[in-house]
C-alpha cells in the first residue's frame, strides 16, 4: 500500500475557523446559549439564596455556587450534565451528512487537503464553541458571585472550578464525537439528530436503572443482607462499574470529586479502609488525583468515537 | 509526448460484483476541450472521481500531471479544477467569501486569493453580484461560480462534471464560451455530459461510453466514420415526391424522411449526382444542405445496434 505524502493537517486551520465562524453566528447556537446561560443562571441564583445564611463558615463558598441545589432547579452541575450533552449534539449532528446534502462535499475534498482536516476541524470548532460558551457561563457566575456573596474566590478555589470547566469541555467532546458519529454514519440529518439524542437518552436517563437490574440480577442480596438492610458488596461495585460507562456518571464524579474537596473516594468503602481518616479537604492536587480516571476516561471516550468516525468518513464514498 | 496531462490506462472499478467501470484507457492533451459521453450509469462520473483520487480504484494507472492521486492526492488536487455535477454552496455565505474559504484550503495567502477571486468572478461575469448570498443565485450563477472556483485556482486541468445540465439555452451557451475561453488559456478540460449537440460545439475529441468502457473514441468526424459508416449527410427539400429517386442514387445509403425534408445518408461526397436525381424526377429542388455529421446521430445510432442496460 503506497503512503500518501503531505500533511494530514493541511487546511484544517481553514476548516476550523470557517466553522467556528459558523457555529458563533448561527441562530442554533445562539438559543441553545440562552438556554443554558438562563437555565445556568437560575440554579446559581438559588444556590445564592441559600450561601448567603452561611457566607462566614464555608471555607469553599464559591464551589458551592456550582453544587448547590435548591428545589425545585437541580444544582448547576446538574444542569451542565444535561446540557451540555445537547449543546453538543446540536453543533454536530450535522456537520458532515450537512456537507453531503449541500453538495460541498465534493467541492471542499477537491481542494488539496485530506478528509482528516476536515472532520477533525470541524470536531475542534465544535469543542471550542463548547469551551466559549462554558468559560462565558464561568465568568457569570463568578461575578455574580462576587456582586451577591461579597467575597473574593481564594486561589484554589478559582483553580478547582477551572478544572471543572475544563471536565465539562472534555463531557462535551464525548457527546460532539458521538454526534459526529451520527452525522457520518447517516446522511440524513433528521435521523442522524434523533439517533444521537436517542443514545444521550438511552446513557444519561435510562442506563442507571439498566444497571441496577443488571447488578441485582447477577449479584442478588443475601437473606442476611436483606435483613439487615445491606447491600450486597458485589452487587455495588459491579452496579458502579457498569454506570462509569455513562460519560455522565464519569462526569457527575468528576465533578463531585473536584468541586467537594472533602470527597476522598467513590463507591462502597469498609469502615477498616476509613478508619483514622481526618474529615479535613483534600488538597487540590489529590482531588485531581482522585478525579483522574474518570477524566482520562472522558478523553479516551472521544477519542475512541472520533477515530471511529474518522475511520468511516475515509471509506466513505463522496458521490451520491 | 510532454503534451499530455492525464493519462490513465486499464482503470476499473467494482463495487461488489458489479464493474462500474471496467478497463478504461484516457489521454487528454494539454489545451484540449475532451469530453466523456454516455448514459447515466455508464461509468463517466466514477472515472472523473477515479481521477481525481476522490474514490479508490480497484485496477489500473493514473497520471495527473506527473503525479499518482492514489499517492499524491494533494498534489494532483493543486493541479486540478473540479466543478462537480449538481455544484452546491453555503448558502449563507456570499460567492466571494464562498471562494474565499475555497481559496485558504487550496492555500493561497489572503492577497493573492483576493486578487484571484476577483479576476475570476470577473470573468465570469459574476462580479456586480458577488457580495450577494449564494441563496439569492440562480441554477446558471451557481454554475458559473463553480466554473469560477475553477478558474481561480488556475489549474492545468478543469474537470467539469455535466456543467450545462439544468441550464437554459442562454446560459449553456455562455458556459460554454467560458469553456472555449479556458481552453485558449492552455487548460485541459476534461468535461461529460449527456447533452450531445452541446458537447460537440466545444470538444476537440470525445470518448462515447457505455456499461463501464470506452465504445468510442476520437474526433466527431471520426466517430460518424466509424459509427455511420460514410459520414456524409445530406439534407434535401423538394416540392414533390423525390424518396425512391433519392434512394436510387449510387452511394446513398439511407434515406430518411426528416419533416418536409429529407436526409441522405451517404459514403462519399454526391452532392451533384442528388441534385441531377431531384431534378430529373421532375420535382423542384428548394434546398441542398451538407449538414455536419452530429454527435446526435452518431449516439443514436450506436445504440440503437447495442442497446445499454440502464435507461
Amino acid at each position: 500500500m503506497p503512503r500518501r505524502s503531505g500533511s494530514a493537517f493541511t487546511g484544517a486551520g481553514t476548516v476550523f475557523l470557517k466553522e467556528f465562524a459558523d457555529h458563533l453566528g448561527g441562530a442554533r447556537v445562539h438559543v441553545l446559549e440562552w438556554l443554558v446561560i438562563l437555565t445556568g443562571a437560575g440554579a446559581v441564583y438559588t444556590a445564592i439564596q441559600d450561601l448567603k445564611s452561611t457566607t462566614g463558615q464555608d471555607p469553599f463558598l464559591f464551589l458551592r455556587l456550582f453544587t448547590q441545589a435548591r428545589d425545585p432547579l437541580p444544582s448547576f452541575v446538574l444542569v451542565l450534565d444535561f446540557l451540555v450533552p445537547l449543546i453538543a449534539i446540536a453543533l454536530a449532528f450535522d456537520s458532515v451528512n450537512g456537507e453531503f446534502n449541500r453538495r460541498t462535499l465534493s467541492r471542499l475534498l477537491a481542494q488539496p487537503i485530506y478528509r482528516d482536516a476536515l472532520l477533525l476541524g470541524k470536531f475542534l470548532s465544535g469543542l471550542a464553541a463548547i469551551a466559549v460558551t462554558l468559560f462565558t457561563l464561568w465568568l457569570l457566575i463568578i461575578g455574580l458571585g462576587l456582586v451577591t456573596l461579597g467575597v473574593p474566590p481564594s486561589s484554589e478555589e478559582v483553580l478547582r472550578s477551572l478544572a471543572f470547566l475544563v471536565v465539562a469541555i472534555a463531557y462535551g467532546g464525548v457527546w460532539l464525537a458521538v454526534a459526529m458519529l451520527c452525522s457520518v454514519l447517516f446522511r440524513s440529518a433528521a435521523t442522524s439528530a434523533l439517533t444521537a439524542l436517542g443514545i444521550w437518552l438511552l446513557v444519561s436517563v435510562l442506563w442507571p436503572q439498566v444497571v441496577q437490574f443488571i447488578s441485582t440480577e447477577i449479584y442478588p442480596p443475601t437473606v442476611m443482607q436483606i435483613v439487615f438492610g445491606q447491600p450486597n458488596p458485589d452487587q455495588v461495585q459491579l452496579q458502579a462499574s457498569l454506570s462509569r460507562i455513562s460519560p455522565s456518571t464519569l462526569f457527575g464524579e468528576a465533578a463531585t470529586g473536584i468541586l467537594h474537596p472533602e470527597k476522598r473516594f467513590f463507591g462502597l468503602v469498609y469502615m477498616s479502609q476509613v478508619e483514622g481518616a481526618i474529615g479535613t479537604p483534600l488538597a487540590l492536587g489529590q482531588s485531581l488525583l482522585l478525579v483522574w480516571p474518570q477524566v482520562t476516561g472522558l478523553v479516551a471516550g472521544a477519542i475512541i468515537l472520533f477515530v471511529i468516525a474518522y475511520i468511516v468518513f475515509q471509506r466513505q464514498e463522496v458521490r451520491a | 509526448m510532454n503534451d499530455i496531462v492525464i493519462s490513465a490506462s486499464g482503470l476499473r472499478k467494482r463495487y461488489g460484483n458489479v464493474a462500474a467501470v471496467d478497463g478504461v484507457d484516457l489521454a487528454i492533451r494539454r489545451g484540449e476541450i475532451f469530453g466523456l459521453l454516455g448514459p447515466n450509469g455508464a461509468g463517466k462520473t466514477t472515472t472523473i472521481l477515479m481521477l481525481l483520487g476522490l474514490t479508490d480504484l480497484t485496477e489500473g494507472t493514473i497520471d495527473v500531471g506527473g503525479f499518482n492521486p492514489m499517492r499524491d492526492p494533494l498534489e494532483v488536487k493543486r493541479r486540478v479544477g473540479y466543478l462537480p455535477d449538481s455544484v452546491g454552496f453555503y448558502d449563507n455565505l456570499s460567492a466571494r467569501q464562498n471562494l474565499g474559504y475555497t481559496a485558504r484550503l487550496a492555500g493561497f495567502g489572503r492577497a493573492e486569493a483576493d486578487g484571484r477571486i476577483a479576476a475570476a468572478l470577473q470573468r465570469v461575469g459574476l462580479a456586480t453580484v458577488a457580495d450577494h448570498r449564494v441563496a439569492t443565485y440562480s441554477r446558471g450563477m451557481r454554475q458559473r461560480l463553480g466554473l469560477a472556483e475553477v478558474l481561480m485556482k488556475g489549474a492545468e486541468v478543469a474537470i467539469l462534471d455535466e456543467p450545462t445540465s439544468g441550464l437554459d439555452p442562454e446560459a449553456t451557451f455562455e458556459l460554454l464560451d467560458m469553456i472555449r475561453g479556458m481552453k485558449k488559456d492552455g487548460t485541459a478540460v476534461l468535461l461529460s455530459s449527456h447533452l450531445l449537440d452541446r458537447v460537440q460545439a466545444v470538444c476537440d475529441r470525445v470518448a462515447l461510453f457505455n456499461e463501464g468502457h470506452i465504445v468510442l473514441e476520437g474526433t466527431v468526424p471520426e466517430l460518424a466514420q466509424r459509427v455511420l459508416g460514410g459520414g456524409y449527410i445530406y439534407e434535401i427539400e423538394a416540392a414533390g415526391e423525390v424518396e425512391r429517386a433519392l434512394a436510387a442514387v449510387p452511394g446513398a445509403q439511407r434515406v430518411t424522411r426528416d419533416g418536409r425534408a429529407f436526409r441522405v445518408l451517404a459514403e462519399r461526397d454526391i452532392r451533384a449526382d442528388l441534385a441531377r436525381a431531384v431534378v430529373s424526377s421532375g420535382a423542384a429542388l428548394l434546398r441542398l444542405a451538407d449538414l455536419e455529421p452530429s454527435l446526435d446521430t452518431v449516439y443514436r445510432h450506436y445504440f440503437e445496434g447495442h442497446p445499454h442496460a440502464t435507461a
